[in-house]
């Protein structure tokens, strides 16, 4: 944590005005430094976790950094041998690869002299040499071949349904936040106190009914089951509508006397001006789609159609849980969000903070 | 979103196309109709997704709870009238979910307040002491912010994982508590640490939302009422007590009804940590809710549509508190 030290002496340098640094200071960078290990913390020991082999994962304590038995060539052998540190009779220590072991005894032989013969060695007398080595192939056998954990169609479900919805969510709350603060027609305000009341009604409270509505269409195991039912998110309707109300009914009437129809208006003035608006529901929209977990495990029963979300839980769910390719697997289902929010880190904090919304 | 324009050359075309096509079909419209009822052509596919998967729902959820059977399509469903809310409230002594014909019901109930109570004060607390700790002149604020806040983007399965990954037997966590002379546990398997976990996970998750929120009530507590406060000789504490508190309360009153709001509906969550286990000890009231009419043998759909409605009134009136409260111009 040099860089925690660095903040720390910064800030004994310059505080609040010059007032000497007291220990609420202190007591505030303590709590900081506590917080962000917490918070980190976790996250990066999945991350160093999921790069440690099978035989590495049941290592305990386990080991900080990911390690792994170093294995060696030696001639004669088609195969690679582990390696182990030997202690011999002697009482001097040499390294050696291990042909096989039988009961408590292994066959050893030396790798820079193969010509030497084999060594019996009792197993109490060697220990593996192993070597920091990230065992990538956890990431890349659900990529090619896992028979219950078809990653890449997960993964393509989930970028459908992220992006269709989002593109679906952004159109038709804006047009119904136009309509809602642009226009003067009978019921508007019925409309939209009726959208707005739904604000606290989650989809939780009616599973069985939507269940219900979906299955009647047939979009039972149908990303469009998955898609249609959040589309018209009162969030964004009523973000959208208070920003647009900003926008001055002018501008409006000066395209509408100069020939515009009020589908140019809407596409050609209000969007562009909305720009901001769209963009934090935009964010917030991919956010919700990525990790929504409970519809999609309802709508989607079959393996072919499964989300990345329900596809982690099913194989995490399984009676022997493969923890190397759980842990990679939620590396990757991470990372999309992640980079998004490095890139966007700034926008994403304010916009929150302004918008009260998530 | 200047990463987006790589795709114009592509995306611009169709759209053209799409906008030229809604157009020559509006115009016509349009002429008919006249300007201001074209409000409701642009009110229209929103109001249909919400009338066909919202509002038609909610009224239908009435009915399914209404119904027995374990028939999906209403016309196969026998009418029970209260038949379902007779069954979840059929209780020897409420207080006591063994002697209830739907114990899971009520198990499911004590679990959420329970959960309710320790994850929105966790949440309360942690978040005012870190908006707090963050709204104080520091080093890289917007990185600790940042830090902070995290472990709200991450899906709830993701969250789950991470945690369960460091809690399992053979952990990290039980290795660092041997290193100061503990004794592993288990400790999703402990009724009391799963509680205790499952409530910890899920402030660890939430709380940089709130502290956002809280962090820019802070911000908005006018700078002068502190000088002025400082004149009077008051000292930290009082400053807190005397300017903060009062003026920070109207969004502490958002976030509290916010947090529980959200407490209430927990799921997802604890239901890839714990299953809601051990036993039944981490159940809550939506799980209850998804496995009555999703996840068994025999789907009570009418038992899961009368519990959801249950949680639906709760939600109800939480809701109207909130309105109560003020109508804070923050809304989520």
């Amino acid at each position: 944590m040099a860089a925690e030290r660095m903040t720390i002496s910064q800030f004994l340098a310059n505080r609040r005005g010059r007032r000497r640094p007291d220990t609420s200071d202190l007591l505030t960078y303590l709590y900081l430094t506590i917080g962000t290990i917490l918070m980190f913390g976790p996250v990066l020991w999945l991350v160093a976790s999921s790069f440690k082999t099978q035989a590495g994962l049941v290592k305990y304590p386990p080991p900080l950094l990911p390690y792994q038995q170093v294995q060696v060539e030696v001639a004669g052998f088609d195969k690679m041998l582990p390696l182990y540190e030997v202690t011999l009779e002697d009482g001097t220590t040499q390294e050696m690869a291990q042909i096989r072991r039988v009961g408590i005894e292994a066959r050893m032989i030396d790798p820079a002299n193969p010509d030497a013969g084999e060594t019996k060695v009792n197993i109490r007398q060697r220990t593996p040499v192993e070597e920091v080595k990230l065992a990538w192939e956890n990431y890349l056998d659900p990529l090619i071949e896992l028979d219950n954990f078809d990653f890449f169609t997960y993964l393509k479900n989930s970028i459908i349904v992220t992006s269709v919805a989002t593109a679906i969510t952004l159109v038709i709350n804006s047009m119904a936040a136009f309509a809602l603060s642009k226009y003067q027609f009978k019921g508007r305000d019925a409309i939209f106190v009726l959208f707005i009341s739904t604000l606290m009604i989650p989809i939780t409270v009616i599973l069985v009914p939507v269940f219900l509505v979906i299955t009647s269409i047939g979009w039972k195991n149908n990303l469009w089951g998955v898609i249609i039912p959040g589309a018209a998110t009162p969030t964004g309707i009523f973000l959208l509508r208070q920003y647009m109300l900003t926008i001055p009914d002018e501008l409006l009437d000066a395209a509408r006397i100069d020939g515009a129809s009020e589908w140019h208006i809407y596409w050609r003035i209000i969007l562009p001006l909305a720009r901001p608006a769209l963009a934090v529901l935009a964010i917030f929209s991919v956010m919700w789609r990525w990790n929504d977990f409970l519809w999609p495990l309802i709508v989607l029963s079959q393996n072919d159609y499964f989300t990345l979300q329900v596809g982690l839980n099913a194989f995490q769910g399984e009676l022997q849980i493969q923890w190397h390719y759980v842990l990679a697997m939620t590396v990757v289902t991470l990372l999309p969000i992640t980079l998004v929010f490095a890139i966007l880190q700034r926008f994403i904090t304010t916009g929150i903070a302004t918008t009260g919304m998530k | 979103m200047r990463l987006l324009s790589i795709l114009d050359p592509l995306t611009r075309p169709i759209l053209l196309l799409l906008v030229t096509v809604v157009d020559r079909v509006l115009t016509p419209i349009q002429r008919r109709i006249g300007i201001d009822k074209m409000g409701y052509f642009f009110v229209l596919p929103n109001l249909l997704i919400f009338g066909i998967f919202v509002l038609f729902p909610m009224l239908l959820n009435f009915y399914y709870a209404m119904t027995g059977g374990t028939k999906l399509f209403p016309e196969d469903r026998p009418f029970i009238g209260l038949g379902n809310f007779d069954n979840l409230f059929d209780c020897g002594d409420f207080l006591s979910p063994n002697s209830c014909q739907e114990d899971l019901f009520w198990r499911g109930i004590f679990n959420t307040i329970q959960f309710v109570i320790f994850q929105v004060s966790g949440i309360v607390l942690f978040s005012l002491i870190t908006a707090l700790v963050l709204n104080r002149k520091i080093v890289a604020r917007g990185f600790f912010r940042s830090v902070f806040f995290y472990p709200v983007l991450l899906s709830p399965v993701v969250v789950a994982l991470i945690w369960k990954w460091v809690l399992q037997h053979e952990g990290v966590l039980n290795a660092i508590v041997e290193i100061f002379g503990g004794e592993s546990t288990r400790w999703l398997l402990d009724p009391n640490w799963a509680l205790f976990w499952v409530v910890f996970v899920s402030v660890w998750a939430l709380m940089g939302f709130y502290t956002l929120i809280l962090l820019a009530g802070l911000q908005s507590i006018p700078p002068e009422l502190y000088e002025a406060s400082s004149i009077d000789g008051a000292n930290n504490w009082q400053d807190f007590r005397f300017v903060t508190m009062p003026l920070l309360m109207p969004t502490m009153f958002v976030v509290l009804v916010l947090a529980l709001i959200r407490a209430v509906q927990m799921f997802d969550q604890i239901y890839v940590l714990t299953g809601g286990g051990p036993g039944t000890r981490t159940q809550l009231l939506v799980q209850y809710i998804y496995t009555t009419g999703f996840a068994s043998q025999i789907q009570l759909f009418g038992l899961s549509a009368a519990a959801s409605m249950v949680l639906g009134i709760t939600l109800l009136i939480l809701t109207l508190l909130q309105l109560r409260l003020g109508n804070q111009s923050s809304l989520a």
